[in-house]
């Protein structure tokens, strides 16, 4: 039996665990304020919280429940509009979006109202930026959001005296939540949650790849979740070697604090990389594992040269470098019955640099027309060591063996980024696809291998450095 | 929030923009919203034993069916029927302005996602499944996605239309300056987050109630009559609201109600369709691609003396809107200027592509696309800015259109000149110029955007509405319109109009459904003008209310009429409040058997339009405004951002100014879609490529420009306007044409080689190839 909350109700239920969240709400409790807009967790119509239990604490994020297995409910409080109104009047977020007439056809609505409400009860500091990223994944297509960047701003401000200790008892007094929310905690570790069937089957752990591709196949069949096995979970550091478990999820690297300082625009990376909603459930498994030539943090661990740990069935472990895991076009180095553990991996110094890079047509919640990331070290302006990655522009995503071994030993000037240039065009075989023609590929190669050494030394290299009539 | 110490007067200006919205009505639908209550098609809730349909469609663009297996899909367990048009009663035929659309594809496809079957099971799950059993064999035919090659093979809708003004021959001779050139804008996909969808219910003795997401009530009732071969009256169709429009469910929301229909008729149970967003995507159709080749002569003060503009539109496989979409092309070729000479053409081209629908602009925005290249052209090669030959060209009182009619009360210049002025023109363009000497990698683009819009149906006969308005024993009012609310706060606005003329409070009030057995034969709610045309009917039937009431009150009072009003919920005697209140006039009113039901209509005076001749007064009034964006691209990476839109906006005297607002912001951040990011793309097969969320983006909140001003042009408004508040829905989408130019621009400022290109959306990836292009 898959147990939770939801809202205020514990649900105890045979469903099949492999069938998505969403279609439990609204089909099987008719809590039809959560809405379909795409079914694969690119509108944000369908968003629900996901609380869960951690030491003395609930931690609630967001989640798009379209791509979420049931199963992942299981011992959690999940936390849909409706959990969230009050009796005969709005919450200080739906008072927020109606007085500045944040809404119009209404459809998108709930998940924004579900968003901002989860920004609210997060741990995150109460800023305009981080309520603008709370609803980073939720698309309007009537507003043009200005009238909802006011609303965000509203909701900030009601927040600002927000007293940390004892936040529900904050919040609720505050009208941001009901009241039952101060008893989920007593509710949660009194849920007799035990472990729920897991029977053999497809590996899911968030989930937000493999439902966009197969949810009716992973609705029908089953599904062994693995969201929430200990071994897989955990970010360590030891011996600046930094170790992520697959389960981690990219919203987990976000808030990690001592991996921010070794990466200072950790975050600005990482807010190219799907949405929040995305964020709180994509596993670093499922990315690496799906193996897309374009997969943005596959390209982030590969200039990181990362080692992939890789268990069994009989809990034998095997290391392999990252950039040898991929064969060809979505092949990989994986036995039956493997399971990627975890991936470990140098942290960046006060003396090596880092950059990522991505673009898209769209640049926050796209797929990637290419996308690339450099980590080198410098001795003397000469460069030590250096790994270069790029994805969209071959069948796997890439690590550039030729440019980085061109680079190695080179002085850092203009002219050697010019010539690596050159080198990494030989390195690349950019096919004509949606994302953008062969050409524009590879010119767009260039130019963020360009813009690698802009980022990290614009007092040495400027554009004009690179390019004509800069 | 934003600070502009440098100039008070737009501050001031500002401040009263966001007092008179603080003040301003909310959306009445936002209640429910917020708390996700509102209720949307497929949150209605079903009746025991509903069916639930997935539509089977074509896995090719063109072909002869040779041969379709249903056994396997109709073996599955759970499958209830598959219906085809073998299953059509009346007529397989759900064509509007031409009957040319099959509901289900007979013996030959026309496009990638013609629906082929309807496939109905106990859950929406298995009949997906089941769709994965059939087997299709189709012997394909050549597929033409183009319009260009279209028009080569001569495929076409209907007849080639024109206007034309003066002489374009002699105007020409009289240049100093003649460019010609060709543009392309692609189509758009409206991508309301409400899918399309409807629920059909069989009544008694044969009569089914439709329940659909729809513009268009009337042409789903219509449809579902003649494909079922019944009389319209056993059909009830009903919308309570739907989660985005935007003209995508103008015509094409029809045909799966009508196939919910269908299976229900002969299932005799509920049936339930709503597309899912893959199917939504492939099998309707979008905005119009455009190919047009245009020539434009100046003199040499830069006046334009003649312009001449063929139009390709891309059809798809059926006629659907595109003869009208088509029409108000030409009604906006020239946007906000003035051209003595003037030769339109428009061709609509059938292709192997879902056939294209409305979508808010109706036509109007391709046809500005052009005329804005052609200036923006004609102003790289002589060497000025741009703005200065849209200033040269602006329309005047008593000008006279393409089609003949002359412009009054028009704003064009007025609302340019204070957008330079209030928005101080001088400093944004130097702020533009000095950035970009002092950057590299970045530059700045600066363009303005005019537009002029004409707001009625096109064709007249359509411009009509009725209000049905009840008041209840208690005192309580009902409304019932043909206004469909979509998002755009019409609901709302009808509820002012009743409110204001009974003087009682909104709470009083409430809109009802929009349902074919209250309000009959009505038009869609498209074309800006739905509340206009239902709000002018809901005033005319309250007027009437109040008018009945205040005899019944005079009799009471024993007081002339005259010096009777309603106030605040009680009868005001020579403006003095007297003890008769609202709800016991009511009440005095039906003890004395007085009708407390209006039905009124309203059709709009003045306007008419001769195809013969092309030539009429087809719009009842124009909106007009002007938009000045700002754009920085990232040089580098070929990305961009948009700094500002500074608008300053018709709305003539706004009734609901934050709604208004919602609508000018919404509307613009659509059209920079158009113009930017949101790109269809097919293959040469006729499938569509960009097919998904993931392949199509729109908008999202860190792309809008950081900054929209919007100031109102202060006017007397228009009569013909409901309560002289202007239409607003599809005018500021236009806006969005100016981020083309801006972009265009700043391109311009880094790569002084870039020649410039008309060719929209402007992606990233056509941005980076230009700031490159040798």
């Amino acid at each position: 039996m898959i147990t939770f909350i939801l809202n205020n109700k514990t649900i105890k239920t045979p469903e099949h665990s492999g069938m998505t969240l969403l279609d439990f709400v609204r089909y099987e409790q008719r809590l039809t304020g959560t809405k379909i807009g795409c079914r694969e967790g690119d509108c944000g119509a369908c968003t629900v919280l996901v609380g869960s239990l951690n030491n003395d604490t609930i931690e609630y994020q967001s989640i798009t429940s379209c791509i979420s297995p049931l199963g992942n409910a299981h011992g959690k409080h999940i936390v849909t509009v409706e959990g969230t109104n009050l009796k005969n009047k709005l919450t200080t977020t739906q008072e927020a979006m109606k007085a500045n007439y944040a809404t119009q056809c209404g459809f998108c609505t709930p998940g924004f109202v579900v968003s901002l409400t989860g920004f609210a009860l997060s741990n995150s500091e109460k800023n305009y930026r981080n309520a603008i990223n709370a609803i980073s994944g939720n698309i309007c297509r009537c507003t043009g959001y200005k009238a909802i960047e006011k609303a965000a701003h509203q909701v900030v401000s009601a927040l600002q005296n927000q007293k940390i200790d004892n936040s529900f008892n904050w919040l609720i007094k505050n009208g941001f939540v009901p009241e039952y929310f101060n008893s989920i905690h007593k509710r949660l570790k009194d849920l007799e949650a035990k472990d729920i069937n897991q029977p053999k089957g497809k590996y899911v752990s968030g989930g937000t790849d493999l439902y966009v591709q197969q949810a009716d196949h992973l609705a029908d069949n089953s599904v062994h979740l693995i969201a929430e096995k200990d071994y897989l979970k955990g970010i360590s550091i030891e011996n600046n070697r930094c170790t992520i478990g697959t389960n981690s999820t990219v919203s987990d690297l976000w808030n990690h604090i001592e991996i921010n300082n070794h990466f200072p625009n950790l975050k600005k990376y990482l807010k190219l990389v799907s949405s929040e909603q995305i964020r709180n459930m994509a596993s670093f498994g499922g990315n690496l594992a799906n193996a897309s030539p374009i997969g943005d943090m596959t390209i982030f661990f590969l200039a990181l040269n990362s080692d992939l740990i890789i268990t069994n069935e009989q809990e034998e472990e095997r290391t392999l470098p990252l950039k040898n895991f991929y064969q060809g076009y979505k092949t990989y180095d994986l036995k039956d019955g493997e399971l990627l553990k975890a991936i470990s991996f140098k942290l960046p110094t006060t003396q090596s640099f880092f950059n990522f890079e991505k673009v898209c047509k769209r640049t926050h919640l796209d797929i990637a027309s290419v996308n690339s990331a450099i980590h080198m070290s410098l001795e003397n302006n000469t460069i030590s060591e250096v790994h270069v990655s790029i994805g969209g522009v071959a069948a796997i995503p890439k690590y550039l063996h030729d440019t980085a071994k061109f680079l190695t030993g080179k002085p850092l000037t203009s002219e050697t980024i010019l010539e690596a240039s050159n080198v990494l065009q030989n390195e690349i075989a950019p096919i004509s696809d949606v994302r953008g023609t062969s050409d524009y590929k590879r010119l767009l190669g260039r130019q963020l291998f360009y813009a690698h050494f802009t980022e990290l030394f614009p007092k040495q290299f400027t554009l004009k450095d690179f390019v004509q009539h800069a | 929030m934003h600070k502009h110490k440098s100039n008070n007067a737009l501050e001031s200006k500002l401040d009263a923009v966001s007092i008179s919205i603080k003040q301003s009505i909310k959306n009445l639908d936002s209640y429910t919203h917020v708390r996700g209550e509102s209720i949307y098609v497929d949150d209605v809730n079903v009746k025991q034993g509903t069916f639930h349909a997935v539509v089977y469609d074509s896995p090719k663009a063109h072909g002869k069916i040779k041969h379709i297996d249903y056994s396997k899909a109709e073996a599955l367990e759970g499958v209830e029927r598959i219906f085809t048009y073998k299953d059509v009663p009346g007529k397989n035929q759900i064509g509007g302005i031409i009957p040319d659309e099959p509901l289900f594809a007979e013996d030959e496809v026309h496009f990638w996602g013609m629906p082929i079957a309807l496939i109905v099971a106990e859950s929406e799950f298995i009949a997906r499944k089941a769709r994965e059993l059939i087997e299709i064999d189709i012997e394909e035919l050549p597929v033409i996605t183009t319009a260009k090659e279209a028009k080569a093979k001569g495929s076409f809708i209907n007849a080639p239309r024109s206007f034309s003004l003066g002489d374009t021959e002699k105007g020409f001779n009289d240049c100093e300056y003649i460019f010609e050139g060709e543009t392309f804008s692609n189509g758009q996909e409206h991508l309301y987050i409400e899918s399309q969808g409807a629920y059909a219910e069989p009544l008694e003795n044969g009569n089914i109630k439709i329940t659909s997401s729809t513009q268009g009530p009337t042409a789903v009732q219509k449809m579902a009559a003649q494909v079922l071969g019944v009389a319209m009256h056993k059909i009830e169709v009903d919308v309570t609201r739907l989660g985005g429009g935007f003209g995508g469910k103008e015509d094409q929301a029809t045909p799966w109600a009508v196939m919910a229909a269908l299976a229900s008729y002969h299932l005799n149970q509920s049936v339930k369709l709503i597309l899912n967003r893959h199917d939504d995507l492939r099998m309707t159709g979008k905005r119009h691609p455009y190919e047009s080749t245009y020539k434009i002569g100046l003199s040499k003060d830069l006046k334009i003396l003649a312009y001449e503009v063929e139009f390709l539109q891309n059809s798809g496989a059926a006629a659907d809107l595109s003869p009208a979409i088509a029409e108000r092309t030409l009604f906006h070729a020239t946007n906000s200027y003035f051209v003595p000479n003037v030769e339109t053409t428009v061709i609509s081209c059938k292709t192997h592509l879902p056939p294209n629908t409305a979508f808010r602009g109706f036509g109007g925005p391709q046809g500005m696309f052009v005329i804005e290249s052609a200036i923006a052209k004609a102003a790289n090669e002589i060497g000025v800015p741009p703005r200065q030959i849209q200033e040269a060209n602006l329309l005047d009182e008593n000008d006279t259109f393409s089609y003949g009619q002359i412009a009054k009360k028009v704003e064009a210049k007025n609302t340019w000149d204070s957008a330079k002025s209030i928005y101080n023109i001088e400093a944004l363009e130097r702020e533009v110029e000095n950035f970009n000497k002092d950057h590299s990698n970045f530059k700045k683009g600066l363009a303005f955007m005019p537009i002029t819009f004409g707001i009625s149906f096109t064709n007249t006969p359509m411009n009509h509405a009725r209000a049905l308005v009840h008041i209840y024993l208690d005192g309580s009012v009902g409304i019932s319109t043909a206004a469909v609310e979509m998002g755009q706060g019409v609901n709302t606005k009808m509820i002012q109009i009743a409110a204001q003329v009974f003087s009682i409070p909104i709470e009083k009030i409430k809109i009802e459904t929009t349902n074919t057995t209250r309000v009959a034969n009505t038009s869609p709610s498209a074309a800006s003008s739905t509340a206009d045309l239902n709000g002018k009917a809901t005033l005319k039937a309250c007027t009437a209310l109040l008018g009945r009431l205040k005899k019944v009150a005079s009799e009471d009072l024993d007081i002339s009429e005259d010096s009777i009003e309603l106030k605040d919920e009680y009868i005001y005697v020579n403006h003095k409040k007297s003890e008769l209140s609202w709800t016991e006039l009511i009440s005095k009113t039906m003890m004395k058997r007085v009708a407390l039901t209006e039905n009124a209509h309203y059709a709009t005076p003045e306007i008419h339009f001769d195809k013969t001749k092309e030539k009429g007064h087809p719009f009842a009034y124009h909106v007009y405004g002007t938009a000045i964006i700002t754009t920085t691209v990232d040089c580098t990476r070929g990305t961009y951002e948009f700094d500002s839109v500074k608008i300053v906006h018709d709305y003539g005297k706004s009734m609901s100014e934050g709604i208004d607002l919602g609508q000018v912001e919404g509307a613009l951040i659509q059209g920079i879609g158009w113009m930017t990011m949101e790109e269809i793309a097919y293959n040469d097969q006729g499938r569509l490529l960009s097919n998904a969320l993931s392949t199509y983006k729109i908008p999202d909140i860190f792309s809008v420009p950081k900054d929209v001003e919007v100031i109102p042009v202060e006017t007397d408004g228009n009569d013909m306007a409901i309560l002289k508040s202007k239409a607003v829905g599809e005018p500021p989408l236009m806006y969005g044409i100016g981020a083309y130019f801006a972009l265009q621009n700043a391109i311009k400022a880094f790569n002084p080689n870039y020649e410039l290109k008309f060719h929209a959306p402007l992606t990233p990836e056509k941005v980076l190839m230009s700031l490159y292009s040798k």
